[in-house]
């Protein structure tokens, strides 16, 4: 008897454990969608935060490069190595190019771009925020009668936005020539049958696609962000928090946004 | 003229503030004492509605804060200058862009004629000729003075200052109690000053209240307060004049 209403309490204490984190995650989900709602009503404002933007552009652009150029190559490269591997000898290499464009564009360059670019960027705007929210300087803002949404959130959501496809075009370039590169050095496909490869069943909608994907990434990774920013408390070891929050909520909203972003686009837009 | 009335605050199940009444007359300057965390801060940010009582209402020169309506808060706050704890300055922004920055996102004022008013309120501090220093070149009262001349760079009808000498070395904190004592001759603003420093409540008040569990619990002059029989401020002041 004793038993079984202690084993009881304790699943019960377990499954509370598990309850709070899933709960202090959708509670922040919501939060970070009003903040969204914020965004847009504070969007009028834009042309007067231009400067900011595009200051807030050039950091994301600075920040992520170096990461993306490495990521990019390689992940191009692997598909190389990997999609001859699974040819064996029954697909002929002249697909192989087709398979590296299709996978890069679609998947692998936006996502893996996302997870990289929210690593950094999101980090430091959750740092820099969350620094400001400790210090007051959030507060000083208000009373001066200017909107930290507007002046803080609306730059880097924006630039974010843009940025994201940008980058993520960039690295579609990168990662395809990683393939080729890999094709060529390593798996004696020539420069011609990999174009041709590539030209094999392209169509546009694919690049389309991936660079939807980074746009909502951007979405993602800014609000996550700016939202923990927001929310951090008590000096050095809060805004510590806000940042890994930050950075572990946008790769897992990421994550699961592809899932919902390709079955609306493969399986209801582009069919 | 600012009047708190009834305000009451709690965060989770702790009341901080239990029923505040204040009146802060027009051109006059208020100190409020009180222990370090004993919700001067909150106070003073529920007047400028940075946060929102639970209940009681402030009213600024007649008008209730609106707690619930964003724009009219702007505007409200427009007509506010307010000097944090830890001067909060915009580190990413130079001294002059600190000072200058309410000029620049509220009035319509040109880049020239916003770096003149800037000069204006650095000279006003003692501080000309720092607009191009960044907030972390800057020691402890020089922050405190950057702050000031921020929080008087659109001509405020009312001011705020949360610990105006906290963190300050006893001199530093001689010279900002008497930059504050010259801005109140001035420019006459009403004022609202927070500190747990009798000397500088002595120094830059014209009356003084002392907050002590979530209420007002003493409002006089500063001779009345220096005379007062009042047990709670006799041992305030006895627990810092030794
Ligand atoms: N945003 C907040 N959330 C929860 N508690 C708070 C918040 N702000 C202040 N408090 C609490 O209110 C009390 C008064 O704080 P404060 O006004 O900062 O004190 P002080 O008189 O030193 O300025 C403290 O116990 C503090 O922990
Ligand atoms: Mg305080």
């Amino acid at each position: 008897m004793v038993n079984v209403t202690h084993s009881r309490r304790a699943l019960g204490n377990t499954l509370e454990e598990l309850g709070r984190p899933v709960l202090s995650f959708f509670e922040d989900l919501g939060g970070a969608f009003t903040l969204i709602g914020r965004v847009l009503r504070a969007s009028p404002g834009l042309f007067r935060t231009i400067d900011l933007t595009v200051e807030q552009m050039f950091k994301i652009g600075v920040e992520s490069l170096p990461l993306v150029v490495v990521t990019a190559l390689f992940t191009g490269g692997v598909a190389a190595v990997q999609a001859a591997y699974q040819f064996q000898d029954y697909v002929p290499m002249r697909y192989l190019g087709t398979v590296i464009g299709k996978s890069v564009v679609i998947e692998l360059a936006p996502v893996l771009t996302a997870l990289v670019v929210g690593g950094r960027v999101g980090a430091s705007i959750a740092a820099e925020l969350g620094t400001m929210k400790v210090t007051e300087q959030i507060d000083a803002l208000e009373t001066l009668a200017i909107d930290p949404v507007r002046y803080l959130v609306l730059p880097r959501f924006v630039a974010a936005c843009i940025m994201l496809p940008v980058i993520t075009i960039f690295a579609d370039i990168l990662a395809i020539g990683g393939g080729w590169a890999v094709a060529r050095g390593s798996l004696g496909v020539d420069t011609h049958t990999f174009t041709e490869g590539l030209r094999l069943f392209f169509y546009v909608r694919d690049i389309f696609s991936g660079l939807i994907k980074a746009l909502f990434f951007g979405m993602i990774i800014s609000t996550m962000g700016c939202y923990y920013g927001f929310q951090a408390e008590g000096g050095a070891e809060g805004v510590g928090r806000a940042t890994t929050r930050a950075v572990v909520s946008s790769c897992l909203s990421i994550l699961v946004l592809d899932y919902l972003l390709a079955s609306v686009l493969f399986r209801l837009i582009w069919t | 003229m600012i009047e708190i009335k009834g305000i009451e605050k709690s965060f989770g199940d702790h009341q901080v503030l239990a029923g505040v009444d204040l009146t802060v007359g027009t051109g006059e300057t208020m100190v409020i004492l009180g222990r370090s965390g004993c919700g001067k801060s909150v106070l003073l940010k529920l007047v400028i509605g940075l946060l929102k009582p639970d209940s009681g209402q402030v009213l600024v020169g007649g008008e209730p804060v609106p707690y619930d309506r964003p724009g009219d808060l702007f505007r409200m706050r427009g007509k506010f200058g307010m000097l944090f704890q830890a001067a909060a300055l915009f580190d990413s922004l130079t001294v002059g862009e600190n000072v200058g920055l309410g000029l620049k996102e509220n009035t319509s004022l040109n880049a020239g004629e916003i770096s003149r008013r800037v000069k204006e309120k650095l000279l006003t501090v003692g501080l000309d000729g720092a607009e191009f220093l960044k907030p972390a070149e800057l020691s402890g009262g020089m922050k405190k003075r950057v702050g000031l001349a921020r929080a008087l760079a659109m001509d405020p009808e009312y001011i705020l200052y949360d610990e105006p000498t906290t963190g300050l070395d006893p001199v530093m904190g001689g010279v900002i109690n008497e930059l504050i004592r010259d801005l109140q001759h001035k420019f006459r603003a009403t004022s609202i000053a927070v500190t747990h420093d009798i000397h500088s409540a002595f120094r830059i008040g014209d009356r003084i209240a002392l907050l002590h569990e979530g209420r007002i619990v003493h409002v006089g002059t500063v001779a009345e307060t220096k005379a007062t029989r009042n047990p709670v401020v006799e041992e305030f002041i006895e627990g810092q004049s030794g």
